[in-house]
């Protein structure tokens, strides 16, 4: 037993030694970016973007994948001014006041007129790179006929759905803010007629989605963009998402530039490259969301039109402002 | 005796400095916590642990008893084996293999509405979670306690064969009395363990009521990266904890046991029909609790897109780092556990300070009741100004995989490591036996086998460890465990199911490592 104790105790402290005997090789500049896992996974878009933008900058770019962009923003508050990142890429729109107030963002400098987004866009700290709509996606052989709105879910239907919990997750922020949008002060109203058929309110969207696919409700909170994986990767028509006429939440993904660099003109460049066309024509079918830049010949036939989907915002500064209460009201209307 | 005391130190000075770093990063704003809603679900976590612990305790004393009565049935190795193997399934696949059977679409529902029965199972609730939890930690218990009755010296069964004894009697002077020293302890370590439950309590909960308090603490450093709230929160966790700790701790009773060389021997209570009834009904309850989610798993993982999912080299490296970190926490963990269990137990027999001795063994769990994104957000905020702790980040992962396991090490090892000190202090002492000779010629020999079965505890929960990595993980650091989350976020759930399977093969091979190569002697 005593040689296994000693060989696992040896591996373990040269686990935890292993950063120091990896020398730096700062030969070629460096552009660091902050970004979530699944970006950089294999079947994301950080692979294919990484060896497109490394062929014209000379550079090293160097993607650090965290869980999430929750964990981007966090990460960033707790490093401040030591922090390593160059550019932080996968904050939302509901990150975005409190990513300003940290001050540690600089300014992109780019005209971002011509930019295919549903909403105007004239911030001048962050770069839109991507865009989806919250949805209820439905298993078309449980449900034939989807409800036509968030009203008629709400108040006229008897299908059940799961959702996730706005204290937790993106998704379950964004629905609490798609009938904040919506219903306004009657938003309460609307979550105790919607409550008796929520099947369960799960900590995030990976357990909603996997209960969804189980055959456990007909309807989950997710995107208006995940049927087309399954059309594409999976090539099946049963996923599809229902198509609300009073709009669809709107989620905009930004990249921004950190004050503190030592690289500002690469990561400038980086941002320019991420609304290329070339950079913009990778983002559908590897992060599944809606491109900033449509495609000449039009998005994949499996992507739902997003020119046809009403968007729904509310402004970030009011949704930091005031997020903690809404939290507090929606646990309030949910525990009755 | 003075290793005991730094191998605690060691444990206490690294949630001290967690909690010295979040006060130092946040200060402390207590008028922000106290309100109806943390009360409430503060509520409902003790409600939901407490009946957690009551029917996994409850349900593990006769299945355990029925395992350690019934020696030879056709199975009864490899049901042990997987005994302690729910406790490190990853939660999203646990309650996705729940749901499998208990759900709307589940088995049950399907069996029932095939037989023409209305169906009103709702998992989603207090049920649901119960039902969870009981997959989850039932098994574990019962290997616990198991662990108990192979204690039993031999010299009992016989006086109890010459005594005449039957069932009852068996039970109430021979089980008994071994059984009051574990119990409590498992006890303890489901309690823990379900009170600070968290994406089970929520996606099988049905509804924001039905939280626990670690979901605020989540809440609090996650989104709101409010520290002083969140030390706020992990405080009146640890303080409810520790009371339970320390009230089971009270129970803990240690009779004389005597001295205790011979190898055991047969029951004198076997032959009964009910006896035979009762164990078979409960090794039965034991097999289905534990099986059918396991196969649930199993089939999932073996239908999905196998060879795809296996030749990603991303896996392998996970699989790799996952590996490494479970073998080495596991092997400092045991150590770590061996020299505080050492010490506990010189001060209950020798010493004769229980209490002192249940206090230690207390502290040493608290590391439990420490949610791992505060103990992480804790030792960032100390360290960043003196390290680049990202840089180190599978290091800091290792340290508190090690602080993570120590709990399990400690209790699955002490009923034992108590009982041969009962046996041979004395003796021992009068032949001069100290230090190393003494570990080496007595305790080793005796503790092989819960001291393989703590490692292979350790290991497995190291390999299936999500908390920390989450935090300072990033994708060159990634684990097994990681990489299948990632999967499900990225709609693949079918090779999300191969790579379920493939983590808890793994943690199974661990298991069998650890019992294998350490604890191959018969006891």
């Amino acid at each position: 037993m005593k040689p296994i104790l000693t060989a696992s105790t040896a591996l373990a402290l040269g686990l935890a030694a292993a950063p120091v005997l990896s020398p730096a090789l700062a030969q070629t500049p460096e552009l660091v970016v902050y970004t979530y896992s699944s970006f950089v996974s294999d079947w994301g878009p950080g692979p294919e973007l990484e060896e497109m933008f490394e062929a014209q900058c000379g550079c090293d770019l160097e993607f650090v994948g965290v869980e999430d962009g929750v964990v981007i923003l966090s990460r960033l508050r707790l490093e401040g001014d030591s922090t390593d990142a160059d550019v932080a890429l996968g904050l939302d729109t509901n990150l975005l006041a409190e990513a300003r107030d940290t001050g540690l963002l600089a300014p992109h400098d780019l005209d971002l007129s011509d930019l295919d987004l549903p909403v105007a866009w004239d911030d001048d700290v962050f770069v839109p790179y991507d865009y989806g709509y919250f949805a209820f996606v439905y298993d078309t052989e449980v449900l034939a006929e989807p409800p036509a709105s968030l009203d008629e879910l709400v108040h006229g239907s008897d299908a059940e759905v799961l959702v996730e919990d706005p204290r937790t997750s993106t998704p379950g922020l964004g629905l609490l803010l798609w009938m904040r949008s919506l219903y306004g002060d009657e938003a309460d109203a609307a979550w105790a007629a919607l409550r008796p058929r929520i099947v369960t309110v799960s900590a995030g969207w990976s357990e909603a989605y996997g209960l969804f696919l189980g055959g456990e409700a007909p309807l989950v909170l997710s995107y208006t963009t995940s049927p087309a994986y399954h059309r594409i990767a999976e090539e099946t028509e049963r996923y599809a998402a229902a198509l609300f006429e009073d709009g669809h939440y709107l989620q905009v993904e930004v990249a921004a530039r950190l004050a503190g660099s030592d690289q500002p003109e690469l990561a400038r460049q980086f941002l320019e490259f991420l609304v290329s066309p070339d950079a913009q024509a990778v983002i559908p079918t590897t992060n599944w969301m809606y491109p900033v830049r449509m495609p000449e010949d039009g998005l994949p036939d499996a992507f739902d039109d997003p020119s046809a989907i009403t968007p729904l915002l509310i402004d970030p500064e009011e949704v930091a402002a005031n997020r903690r209460q809404w939290i507090d009201d929606w646990l309030e209307a949910m525990s009755r | 005796m003075i290793w005991g005391w730094l191998a605690a130190a060691v444990v206490l000075g690294s949630i001290a400095a967690s909690v010295a770093g979040l006060w130092l990063g946040a200060g402390f704003q207590p008028d922000r916590f106290v309100g109806g809603y943390t009360l409430g679900i503060l509520g409902f976590t003790v409600l939901e642990a407490g009946l957690s612990m009551l029917l996994s305790v409850g349900l593990a004393i006769p299945a355990a008893r029925a395992l350690a009565r019934r020696t030879r049935f056709p199975g009864r190795v490899p049901l042990i084996a997987l005994l302690a193997l729910p406790m490190v399934v990853p939660p999203l696949v646990g309650v996705l293999a729940i749901v499998q059977i208990w759900g709307r679409s589940g088995l049950v529902s399907r069996a029932a509405q095939a037989l023409g029965l209305e169906t009103s199972i709702n998992v989603y609730g207090l049920t649901g979670i119960l039902l969870a939890h009981v997959f989850f930690n039932m098994p574990f218990a019962t290997r616990m306690l198991l662990q108990a009755w192979a204690s039993i010296p031999g010299e009992h069964w016989r006086l109890a064969r010459q005594l005449g004894l039957g069932g009852p009697g068996v039970f109430r002077f021979v089980e008994w009395p071994v059984l009051r020293r574990a119990l409590p302890s498992a006890a303890a370590l489901v309690f823990l363990l379900c009170f600070t439950s968290f994406a089970i309590v929520l996606a099988l909960g049905g509804g924001p009521p039905n939280a626990t308090l670690e979901v605020a603490i989540f809440q609090a450093v996650r989104f709101d990266l409010d520290f002083g709230l969140a030390l706020a929160l992990a405080a009146i966790q640890v303080t409810v904890c520790a009371a339970v700790l320390i009230g089971l701790g009270r129970l803990q009773r240690t009779a004389p046991l005597g001295l205790g060389i011979d190898p055991p021997a047969v029951r004198p209570d076997l032959d009964g029909r009910w006896g035979r009834i009762g164990d078979g009904a409960a090794i039965t309850l034991v097999a289905a609790v534990l099986l059918v989610p396991l196969a649930a798993i199993a089939v999932d993982g073996l239908l999905g897109p196998v060879a795809e999912a296996l030749s990603r080299s991303a896996l392998w490296w996970a699989a790799a780092r996952s590996l490494a970190l479970a073998v080495g926490s596991a092997a400092l963990a045991v150590a770590l556990g061996l020299a505080i269990v050492s010490t506990l137990r010189e001060l209950r027999v020798r010493h004769g300070r229980p209490r002192l001795a249940g206090g230690m063994e207390a502290a040493s769990s608290l590391v439990l009741v420490v949610p791992p994104f505060v103990l992480a957000a804790g030792w960032f905020l100390l360290l960043r100004p003196v390290l680049d702790v990202f840089a180190y980040g599978l290091g800091l992962v290792l340290v508190a995989n090690v602080l993570i396991s120590l709990p399990f090490v400690v209790r699955v090892v002490t009923p034992a490591a108590t009982m041969t000190f009962e046996r041979t202090w004395r003796l021992a002492d009068s032949l001069g036996m100290a230090g190393w000779r003494r570990v080496c010629l007595i305790d080793l020999p005796a503790l092989r086998r819960p001291v393989g079965l703590a490692y292979g505890i350790a290991a497995a929960l190291a390999f299936g460890d999500l908390g920390v990595i989450a935090m300072f993980g990033t994708n060159d650091t990634q684990t097994l465990p990681l990489y299948l989350y990632q999967l499900i976020g990225a709609y693949r759930m079918g090779e999300a199911s191969v790579v379920g399977l493939l983590l808890v093969v793994c943690c199974l091979g661990l298991f069998a490592l650890g019992d294998r190569v350490m604890g191959r002697a018969r006891a």
